[in-house]
């Protein structure tokens, strides 16, 4: 779009039919509605040159005209005086909905698509204010700016807006700090992404006892009311104050992920980890309270203890099982993380995340084949961007790291009925104070 | 509170930004002679596509000229270094393929 807009080249982009009416909603909301689009047929990954060939002289899926000429054409034909007109307008969001009984309000919420798809919470201007009650901001203070995918554009949100969606995810009010915390993020737990991606959430410090929350026997759910009610609010909160995660539109997850109902949020379980917990390691003193996000949760890998024997082995076998664009956090039942200490002398994470650095390789020529490597971290190697650069000169069958180190973390969670443990696909995004949201 | 009492309740959704017009490039008035970029932007074998939109245009429109250009970085990044050269040297761009 910036190079027919910015610099006065006259462009027409292709785009496959499935994303029809992502790409019209993107160009309205960018002020260029009648950008020209031409569409061809999903997949173009995987096709051979013949079958792309196919496309090309065949016609556009969404309008039925041959391709070639909706190319020519929308680099020839001018625009009409339609398309000349100007398209700035403002947009809106009123403070209440128009009142109704409650059944038509649940209704109206469902159908447009302000929920989960789970019932929630009507959030009345008593049960508000209730939740407002629990910080020292004032409802109208902005928190933040979030989007859908980063084509989208930021929509804006303020302190009542998240308590809204507090409520309709049935948070208790002394959660809500935690929860602004989330929304100040920034970091959207329903990204568009085509993957499917959720979102993770661990909360360290204070805070874990003053909410009950759980760090131990089922943590990671459904067994807790904080852990399971302020994820939710965090996926709720992530869907409506970005304009939406409609599927088709705003929502593009092929298949979906049942993480993301309540985003995996749990406590660190500090008692009983021989570690340093998670938010000290990025800054924070242990008395503070924070919350931590990680984002792109998709795959999950698990085992029960390390193995005097083959240990190493058997996680190198996990770590490679991982696509590479997707780094471990590990998470940790206490028992585990003791066993870690007990087989590899790890007195603290740092020395385990180097380990795991060395040891989650592969050769260079198969790195570079993934899909996801080819699309976001191959352009950046050939610009020069490190540690991708040298990785580029490595030789076919050199065995290279798969992971940058600083993206590798671990967390303990658990309640040690047994040393399971499991590594988690994510990208840690930051971590924020929760104490600065009371 | 009987069940048609009506309530009130808040809206959820966050507040959107407001949209500007902004107007894109005159057309031109034919390709012939023009020299026009085929933008890679290195996505799911983007490249493979655009080659055979190079092949079409030599069998069928053989007096436009056209350059390959894969984008200098990731697609989720501006480009201005690839905008700027197409402004310089080139006519008119075609860009794919993007989701």
């Amino acid at each position: 779009m910036t190079i027919d807009h910015t610099y006065g080249v006259p462009t027409v982009a292709f785009h496959t039919h499935t994303f029809e009416r992502v790409v019209r909603s993107v160009v309205e909301v960018s002020g260029m509605p009648h950008m020209r689009q031409v569409f061809v047929p999903m997949p173009v990954m995987g096709k051979t040159p013949q079958q792309l060939r196919a496309y090309i002289d065949g016609n556009d899926p969404i309008t039925g005209r041959p391709v070639m000429q909706e190319v020519i054409e929308g680099l020839t034909r001018p625009f009409g005086a339609e398309e000349l007109k100007e398209v700035t307008f403002e947009r809106s969001t009123p403070r209440l909905v128009e009142p109704d009984t409650e059944e038509n309000l649940h209704r109206l919420f469902h159908d447009n698509l302000w929920t989960d798809q789970l019932p929630i919470i009507l959030p009345t201007e008593e049960r508000v204010a209730a939740m407002l009650a629990h910080t020292s901001h004032k409802p109208d203070e902005v928190v933040g700016h979030m989007r859908a995918t980063v084509f989208r554009e930021y929509w804006e949100y303020t302190v009542e807006k998240v308590a809204v969606n507090a409520v309709m995810a049935g948070a208790r009010p002394e959660y809500f700090p935690v929860i602004l915390a989330l929304a100040a993020t920034g970091a959207s737990a329903r990204g568009s992404t085509s993957s499917s991606a959720a979102a993770m959430v661990v909360v360290n410090g204070p805070v874990r006892h003053e909410l009950s929350m759980n760090a131990g026997i089922g943590a990671m759910g459904p067994h807790n009311h904080a852990n399971a009610t302020i994820g939710r609010a965090y996926g709720l909160l992530s869907q409506n104050l970005q304009g939406g995660a409609v599927p088709g539109l705003t929502y593009m997850g092929s298949q979906g992920n049942n993480y993301a109902y309540n985003n995996v949020t749990f406590a660190e379980n500090e008692e009983r980890s021989p570690w340093e917990p998670f938010h000290v390691q990025h800054g924070f003193k242990p008395t503070d309270s924070a919350v931590s996000v990680f984002t792109g949760c998709r795959s999950t890998a698990f085992t029960l203890g390390l193995r005097e024997k083959h240990w190493c082995e058997h996680i190198r076998h996990m770590l490679r099982g991982m696509d590479p664009h997707n780094p471990p956090t590990l998470v940790l039942d206490p028992l585990t993380a003791q066993e870690f200490i007990d087989r590899g002398g790890f007195t603290s994470k740092e020395p385990l995340i180097d380990w795991l650095y060395d040891n989650a390789r592969m050769a260079a020529s198969e790195y570079w084949d993934y899909q996801l490597i080819q699309n976001y971290i191959y352009p950046r190697a050939t610009f020069g961007e490190e540690p991708w650069a040298s990785k580029l000169k490595a030789l076919p069958e050199e065995l290279i790291p798969m992971f940058r180190r600083e993206d590798i973390h671990v967390v303990v969670v658990g309640g040690e009925t047994n040393p399971y443990w499991r590594i988690m696909g994510c990208n840690y995004q930051r971590t924020i104070s929760v104490d600065a949201w009371r | 509170m009987a069940r048609d009492d009506k309530i009130t309740v808040l809206n959820p959704m966050g507040y959107p930004p407001k949209v500007t017009h902004k107007p894109l490039a005159p057309r031109l008035e034919t390709l012939d002679g023009k020299t026009v970029y085929l933008v890679d932007c290195r996505f799911d074998d983007a490249e493979v596509f655009l080659k055979q939109v190079q092949a079409w245009f030599a069998e069928h429109m053989p007096s436009v000229r056209t350059i390959l250009k894969p984008i200098s970085n990731v697609y989720t990044k501006d480009d201005p270094v690839t905008w700027s050269e197409i402004k310089a040297n080139g006519d008119a761009a075609i860009i794919g393929v993007g989701h």
